[in-house]
């Protein structure tokens, strides 16, 4: 399949796997501890765990899996204010696929929507708009969420809701924003992350310019990385070219998607329709300053929180859940308290064993990893070298 | 309206010769007797949304799918029921249809829909249309197909592209607007069944795999023999239009429905004779084998990736969803 099947070509990877290989012992940190590199996006995060590649790496590169799942992100009370939205009779509720599994403090919209709630999942914001038309005696809610990658579609469907004056729409807005994220992880004082993959979705539309604080204020090289196993393979060997060659810089493989100042259009609807938050909750990662997105004054009335009496719960992370260590890469996913065993994807308990982007769910399902069983020493070509 | 209802399934099952109209069918003992020394005996209920979709309908499906069920046991399928739910209000015309595609697979896979019910119930107590079917086969002398038969060495065995009736499903409900269709699989596997088993009659086990996809057989298998499956991602076939979907969905053909697919644990002497075999049938055109059976670690299933690394292909918990972005 074009553009896929180039991208997974087996002898490509051997090659970039033998490079990067080759330059991991003139790396200085690698002659004292495993080299960490945080994929930022869940999407990477996916990738890596359905190609087996951290398999394929060398012993002392490791990847710490990072925040950039949005469904992982949220907290659980955000969840339960979107299963009380969606429990008010007049409210359809519109979401994504992969949020409707997300546990709340009770119980998470598909248990909502066993109980009679009306819960929908849409592929697009566009066809939650569609409902909404179809349905003009009832409230049609949308479950907006994600980083940049989705916050333009979101825009573009509340502009069009405006000029086509659909008024029984509305977004329980739960978008999130990467760089301050980043940020906040790069200054806790457990991190130790040696360099980023960044992620490519997000850059199509901001471009490279947000993470020059990366490199230049906390001295870490970032490398925007498409999703396809030889993007990431390669991604990784550019970050270890920088570190041999004692560079720290903003780079990006993903030339064929992402352009240098991103899209504008995009950016302008988004700059249009949104606002930053003072702050936002991060499950795992606690409140972080400027990172959640909320609807601007002039589109107020597609805004469920003022449209709708929104509980606002609050509810902290369960204490047994160490979902921000794993985040932050101080721990491994299998070495949390509760990881195969009071948490897993039949029955999660943290958010990180939810969605096949989390790192937990990846080495529960992908890499077979169990409690107390370290993970299973496969033969590959390169990585005993 | 029930017996306008009843009508349509008789007139279209149509009434055998010397049938008695009693409150069950009279099958002939010694009819069935004559092919085997087991009875196979399976039910299964389809519920599917959308009840008509890309190759086939849920008349079809209920059929094949029960015909399947037998087949995959190694018994020759001979009769069904057919027990139907309606929602009051649903068109007669879409239910002769359905009718109509039972019978059209009744016909292919060679077995007779001898008995049968039907209920309405009120609007909103049930959605449109849910059928139930039941099989009766022979399972001939001599055969024993069974899971826990698996050893290390076999090979596994599958008769085409995966996941068609899975991609077909998710097309079929007009969500995605996509340019090419997929049609499902849904078709009889008895033919090719009794095919495979007299080219190589020492094949240990085979299921069709329908619900939660290839995974979840091999992982039965893998399980129910405490052996280990090697698959290789590279030998398994999938078309480009499930590909497609499945790419832009974030799902895994891997854990797809399929309705017309089957795979089969044998002998590795006896592989490709039976790879060869199966080709020459239309339902296993495109077989292939795509992996082998090891002793350990016990009860797992591995995938070796397109670059070459090995991971678990575990079953999937719940149903798969689509992914955010």
């Amino acid at each position: 399949m074009k553009y896929l099947d180039e991208f997974r070509d087996s002898d490509k990877a051997q090659a970039l796997l033998r490079e990067i290989a080759r330059l991991v012992p003139g790396i200085e940190t690698c002659r004292q501890r495993p080299l960490q590199i945080m994929e930022v996006c869940g999407g990477h995060t996916h990738s890596i765990f359905r190609y087996g590649i951290d398999r394929l790496l060398p012993k002392n590169v490791e990847l710490v899996h990072g925040p950039g799942c949005p469904v992982c992100v949220l907290p659980m009370g955000r969840v339960d204010d979107c299963v009380a939205l969606a429990e008010r009779p007049e409210v359809i509720f519109t979401t994504f696929g992969d949020a409707i599994r997300v546990p709340g403090s009770s119980k998470n919209l598909l248990q909502a929507k066993a109980e009679g709630a009306d819960v929908r999942i849409v592929y697009s914001p566009l066809d939650a708009l569609a409902i909404a038309r179809r349905n003009p005696d009832r409230e049609v809610v949308f479950f907006a969420i994600g980083f940049e990658t989705t916050m333009p579609s979101t825009a573009l469907t509340v502009l069009e809701a405006e000029q086509t004056g659909v008024r029984n729409f509305s977004l329980f807005c739960n978008h999130i924003t990467i760089v301050p994220t980043i940020k906040a992880i790069l200054d806790s004082p457990e991190v130790r992350i040696d360099g980023f993959i960044g992620p490519g979705h997000v850059s199509a539309i901001i471009g490279n310019a947000p993470y020059e604080l990366v490199s230049k204020r906390y001295g870490r090289p970032l490398v925007v990385s498409g999703f396809e196993p030889l993007d990431i393979l390669q991604s990784l060997w550019m970050l270890l070219l920088q570190m041999t060659e004692g560079r720290c810089a903003v780079e990006n493989q993903y030339g064929r998607v992402v352009r240098e100042g991103g899209n504008k259009p995009a950016l302008d609807a988004i700059g249009r329709v949104f606002e930053l938050r003072d702050f936002f909750e991060w499950r795992g990662l606690g409140s972080i300053d400027h990172s959640g997105i909320r609807i601007a004054d002039a589109y107020a009335s597609y805004d469920a929180e003022r449209r709708f009496a929104v509980p606002d719960v609050k509810i902290a992370d369960p204490k047994s859940c160490q979902c921000g260590e794993v985040l932050k890469g101080a721990i491994k996913p299998w070495e949390c308290k509760v990881f195969g065993t009071a948490c897993t994807p039949e029955t999660p308990l943290g958010a990180l064993m939810v969605s096949s982007e989390g790192s937990c769910a990846a080495c529960f399902n992908y890499a077979g990893i169990r409690p107390g069983a370290p993970p299973r020493q496969v033969q590959s070509p390169l990585s005993n070298r | 309206m029930v017996a306008l209802i009843e009508e349509v399934f008789l007139n279209t099952f149509g009434r055998p010769a010397g049938a008695v109209c009693e409150d069950q069918a009279r099958l002939q003992l010694a009819e069935l007797s004559c092919m085997g020394d087991q009875l196979a005996f399976t039910t299964d209920s389809y519920v599917v949304d959308p009840l008509f979709f890309p190759g086939g309908n849920i008349g079809t499906l209920s059929v094949n799918g029960t015909v399947n069920d037998l087949a995959v046991g190694g018994a020759r399928p001979f009769y069904l029921s057919c027990s139907v739910i309606l929602e009051e209000g649903y068109p007669i015309e879409e239910l002769r249809r359905v009718a109509q595609g039972m019978q059209q697979a009744a016909d292919q896979a060679g077995v007779r829909i001898v008995t049968g019910d039907t209920k309405v119930v009120p609007r909103g107590a049930a959605d449109k249309l849910f059928i139930n079917t039941a099989g009766i086969g022979v399972i001939p002398k001599g055969v024993n197909l069974a899971a826990s038969r698996a050893a290390p060495g076999d090979l596994i065995v599958t008769n085409g592209f995966i996941g068609d009736h899975g991609a077909a499903i998710v097309d079929g409900r007009g969500e995605l607007a996509l340019e090419h269709s997929v049609h499902s699989d849904t078709r009889p596997l008895n033919g090719l069944v009794e095919k495979m088993l007299s080219v190589c009659p020492d094949i240990r086990c085979m299921r069709d795999a329908t619900r939660g996809g290839v995974a979840a057989v091999l992982n039965e298998f893998a399980t129910a023999a405490g052996i280990c499956i090697r698959i290789d991602e590279r030998a398994i076939p999938v078309r480009a239009q499930v590909r497609g979907i499945c790419e832009l969905l974030g799902l895994d053909p891997l854990y797809l429905a399929n309705e017309g697919k089957l795979l089969a644990v044998v002998p590795a002497k006896d592989a490709e004779a039976l790879v060869a075999a199966m080709r020459t049938d239309p339902a296993g055109a495109d077989a292939v084998i795509i992996g082998q059976v090891g002793a350990a670690p016990s009860g797992l299933v591995t995938l070796a990736t397109a670059l070459g690394a090995e991971r678990v292909l575990d079953m999937l918990v719940g149903e798969q969803l689509p992914r955010i972005c």
